[in-house]
Formats: structure tokens, sequence, C-alpha cells
């Protein structure tokens, strides 16, 4: 082997993490990683559903086999399906306002294998509650996940896994749609500024949710 | 002794009542042997008038014969059905003799034989009978010979038994009764590595196990697990039987112990190269049980939606794989995370329009909104339903659903 292609290999860039394999989000701009846990935040409707949805919507018409832990038992398999998820491929897990089952069961998932998206929504739960969710247990999560296709996905009012998340996903509404007058008004979409924040890089990319 | 069934109806699984040698000689002929059948019920009569009481206990209409040779039976089970219903009892010896008026075209001829019986005028069992068997041999040759044997109900022949099919059961009588799954779990492994050996042997699988406990107090625990695709993982199954019965204990101490496995071919797929992966079906099988555990029966699987408008409709299902071709993404849609159980809310009015609206974690002025949208169904029935919907904006920045029915102002959940 010549001195240059030694030289090649002795780079800096030869000892770090190989790229993540991303997945897309249905979303231009936010791309999941396989094998990486990636956190969804923001207050109620500023859209954090939607773009999970859409995630799942995505991964279900690429013939994945998706699984949602509803901490609040939140989910509308209705809206969903009109969203375009194929429920058949969706495993959904109502853990009835307990968060401690929830992470047990997104583990169990994880540990079971197979799955394109585990999706842990844990959108209503109350910050403080949330928060009491150990940094060891998102470290577990992410460890069980970390060198299989799946994307754990994490959705929250607030950032809490920390340093274990791969991507964040801070989404806040920006507009509200309305449209005609007062008897036949419709809420017709929002406009939703997503800022992803991966690996110290920033992009802001924004989707509009339509109403159905 | 031989017995034959001649009839209509599921004549073989009332012949196997009486006898596991049976033979299904046509469509609506059934032998079997009935040797030994004389120590329960006495005479060969006795013996007809029991097969013929059971038969009318099952619906079955159908003529029995007895004879000391199945051909003798069958014989006259067929020639007799319609000149008596009920049953023919031959003696020993007197073959010829009860069978003499029978039509020769019982026996089946071949048509060209027939047709040279029927021109020396032999149309009747006694005719072919009281034939010299040295002639009939010189002129109609060994089939000739074989059909005045059965005229004369002299032939001698072994039934064709139904091959009895492989029964996958596998039970435990116990010594003392047993209240703990840890026990319990010692011998449902034995049972079930068993079994699934069993299979193994015979390149078969299964997609259904059930068990049954008999109990202490005279009782019966049953338990029947379905598996999504059939398959020979003892492990896997034993888990799935520990946590059913973690979920379902039985009510009184176990004294019996019957397991058995519905044997299927095994599923051989081969997966497409770019076909993403998928849990495997029986590992899948058992997380989710795992998971049942843990939140509760119904609170694990697949939803389907029911064919209804009414809001919320939907029911939990296994997960169906393999799954069905593909489906188009959509653009994102605005989701909505709903309320269960809904939130009363007290609402009031401001020209004709919700203007205020407070529920629980839920305070604030309507700053904008869209509705009425009236829905109603299901009005046919006593389960009817009928409901207002608003879309919301309030102040503290939240779009929610808000309906209204009869019975009053509900939150229904909020637009994410």
């Amino acid at each position: 082997m010549s001195a240059a292609a030694l030289a090649q290999f002795a780079s800096p860039d030869w000892q770090s993490r190989p790229e993540p394999i991303l997945l897309p989000s249905g979303i231009p701009g936010i791309q999941l990683p396989r094998g990486g846990l990636t956190e969804i935040y923001g207050p109620a409707s500023s859209g954090r559903t939607s773009l999970l949805v859409s995630i799942l919507a995505e991964a279900t018409a690429r013939q994945e086999i998706c699984a949602l832990v509803d901490a609040e038992d939140a989910f509308d398999p209705a809206f969903a399906a009109q969203a375009g998820v194929a429920l058949e491929r969706l495993v959904w897990v109502r853990s009835a306002h307990n968060a401690e089952h929830a992470l047990k069961a997104t583990d169990l998932l994880i540990q079971g294998g197979g799955f394109g998206v585990v999706a842990l929504d844990l959108g209503d739960t109350p910050p403080p509650t949330a928060r009491r969710i150990s940094l060891t247990s998102w470290f577990r999560l992410r460890r069980a996940v970390e060198h299989t296709p799946t994307v754990l996905i994490a959705l929250a009012l607030q950032p809490n896994a920390k340093t274990c998340a791969s991507l964040l996903v801070e989404c806040r509404r920006e507009t509200t749609a309305w449209s005609g007058n007062l008897r036949g008004r419709l809420l017709r979409h929002i406009a939703v500024r997503a800022t992803s924040t991966e690996r110290s890089k920033v992009c802001l990319p924004a989707f509009m949710a339509q109403a159905i | 002794m031989f017995a034959c069934l001649h009839g209509a109806g599921n004549l073989t699984a009332l012949a196997l009542e009486f006898s596991p040698t049976v033979e299904q000689t046509a469509a609506d002929t059934v032998a079997l042997d009935v040797s030994g059948l004389d120590r329960l019920f006495g005479l060969p009569q006795d013996i007809a008038a029991a097969i013929a009481r059971r038969a009318a206990e099952t619906g079955l209409s159908c003529h029995i014969a007895l004879a000391a040779n199945p051909d003798a039976a069958i014989c006259a089970a067929r020639g007799f059905a319609r000149a008596r219903l009920g049953s023919s009892v031959i003696p020993q010896g007197d073959e010829a003799k009860f069978l003499a008026p029978l039509p020769l075209t019982l026996l089946a001829p071949t048509p060209e034989l027939l047709e040279t019986l029927a021109c020396w005028g032999i149309r009747r069992f006694q005719d072919l009978a009281a034939l010299p068997p040295l002639g009939i041999a010189e002129r109609l040759g060994p089939e000739g010979l074989r059909l005045r044997e059965l005229a004369r109900g002299e032939a001698t022949r072994k039934l064709l038994p139904i091959p009895d099919p492989p029964r996958f059961e596998e039970e435990i009588e116990l010594e003392y009764p047993i209240d703990l799954l840890e026990p319990l779990a010692f011998l449902l492994a034995r049972l079930v590595n068993g079994l699934t050996t069993r299979l193994a042997t015979r390149g078969l699988a299964t997609d259904e196990l059930r068990l049954r406990l008999k109990l202490e107090n005279r009782g019966t625990h049953q338990r029947t697990l379905r598996l999504p695709v059939p398959s020979r993982d003892a492990k896997a199954f034993l888990k799935l039987l520990e946590l059913d019965l973690a979920t379902h204990p039985p009510a009184a101490p176990i004294v019996h112990v019957w397991f058995g496995v519905n044997p299927r071919k095994p599923q051989a797929a081969q997966a497409g190269l770019y076909v993403p992966t998928a849990p495997e079906p029986v590992g899948l099988e058992l997380t989710l049980a795992r998971i049942k555990a843990i939140v509760g029966e119904d609170r694990a699987g697949s939803p389907r939606l029911l064919d209804t408008h009414r809001p919320g409709a939907f029911r939990m299902e296994p997960p169906a794989l393999p799954v069905p071709a593909i489906a188009a993404a959509h653009a994102p849609r605005l989701a909505l995370r709903l309320f269960r159980p809904p939130r009363p809310a007290r609402v009031s009015l401001a020209g004709g329009h919700p203007g205020f609206v407070a529920a629980q974690s839920i305070r604030g002025k309507v700053i904008d909104l869209a509705g009425p949208w009236r829905t109603s169904g299901d009005w046919w029935t006593a389960d009817s339903w009928s409901r207002d919907e608003w879309d919301i904006a309030l102040s503290d920045g939240i779009l929610y659903r808000l309906y209204c029915s009869p019975a009053g102002w509900f939150v229904e959940g909020s637009y994410d």
C-alpha cells in the first residue's frame, strides 16, 4: 500500500463514526438517522404530531413495520389513516397515562427488533413527569437501538434525552390559516417551522400541515 | 364380525365411535370391524341396535348390516337399504341364503361380464352362487370366480382402514395439586418440548396452542393461543403460555394438564432483497404478549377502523403479517391529539358561538373558530349519537376541537 493511501487512512475521518443511514420523514429537509434517537419537541399545537404522523405514513408506505407507544392515549387512528398511515403496518401500544409502562413497552419493542420506526409519544405528558425519566433509561434505549435499522423517536413538550439524542427537532407553529366567513369558515392549515439540530448543524425546514 | 353402514351423512365419524378399524368403501358406504363389541353390547342384534340408536341421535339415516365378512355386510347393507330400513344381521354360515335375492348389479361387474351373465339368464346372487366354480373359471376367468365368492358371501379379505390422523396432544395427571405457575412451567416445558419434537420429526409446525387445565374444584381452565404463522419454536410457545397464564391465572389449584397443538405445514417464504426487514412474526407475538402483560390485554395491537362514521370507532387486532401491498404517502396533514375520555367543558356562548371555554387544564377566550359541523349516526339504534363540532383557537395559543352533544360540551382533543 502506498504512503498516500496510508495517509488517507490515518486522517481524522478514519476514526470518526460513519454517517448514519437516513430515513426520509416526508418533509424536505428533515431526515432521521437509523440506529439513533430523534427527539421531536415543541408546545401543544406546534405541529409535532403532524410531523410524527408524516414520518409514520412515509415509513409504512415503504412497507416498514412501525410501532407507536402512546403514553397519553392521544393517537387517533382515523386521522392517521386519512394522513396516509397504513394502520395494518402499525403496532399501537396504549399505556394509559403511564410513562413508566410506555418506557418498558418501548424497550421491549426495540429488543424485539425488525421495526422501521419506534415512536414514544410523550406529547401530553407533563414536563415534570417526563423529566423524571432518568438519563440512564434514555441511554439504555439509545444503546438498544444502536446498530439496528430502527429509528427511535421521542415526542415531548420539552427535550428530555439530552446528549442521548442523535437529532433534535423543535417544532413551532408560525401561522394558522382560516378561510371563509363566519358561516362557512374552515381551519385550513398550520405553518410549522421545524428547527433541526444535528452534529452542530442547524437547518430550518418549514412545512404546512393541511387540515383534513 | 364386520358391520357396514350405507346411507348419507358423516358415516365415518359414526363408525369411528364404535371401532378404530374403519374402511371408507365408498362415499356412502363405510365398513368397520366390530369384533369384541359383543362384550359391551351382547348379541350382534344388540350391536346393530346400538349403532342405529347412535345414528338416530346424530341425525343420520343409514342401513346397518352385520356379517362374518366385510363384503357380505357391504352387499347386505347396500342391497337391503331400500327394501327395509334399520339393520340386517346375517348369521354366520347363512350368507348365501341371506344374500340370495339381491341383484347382481350390486357386485358392480364389468359391463361385458354383466351382459354375458344376463344372456345366461343369471340376474341374482342365488343364480350365480349355484353355478359350478370350474365352469365359471373356464368361461369367465378369475373375475367370475371372485363374483361367485361374493354372491355366496364367502369372500374373505382384510379391511383397508382409514389412516389415523396423527394427534398432537399430551397430558399429565398430577399426583398432587399445583397452585404456583413456576412448577406448572416445568410441566408445560415437558409437554411443549415433546410436542414440538414430534412436529419437527414430521416436518410440521403449529399455529394454535390449546391448554386445558382441570382444577381441584372440578372446574376447567381452557386457553387457546393463535399464532400469526405456523411455527415450532418451543421457547416462544412456553413463554407465550407462561405470560398468558400470568394474565389469566386459573381459579383453583391444578390437578390435570392437557396440551394440544394444531398441526400445520410450516410457512416457507423468501423475503425480497429490497423488502425492508420486519419483526419475526412469532417474536412479535411474544413481544406483544409481554407488553400486554404490562399495559393490559386490549391495549396493544394494530388499530382497525370500523365501518361507521361514529368518532373514535376502532378495534384492536393482532398485527397482520405479512403485510399487503404498498400505499402512497400523503402530504403532511394536521393531526388531532385526542383526550380519552373527552374533557367536559363549560362554554360561554357569544352570538350563538363559543366565546369562552373552561375544562380540565384548558381555559381561555375563543380567538377564532370554524363551525359548527353537525354529525349524527346510528339513529336507528338505541345507541345513537349526534354532535355539533367546532375547531377553535383559544387565547392560550392552542387549537382545540370542541363539540356539543346531548350530554353537554366536551373538548375532544387538540390539533398538533
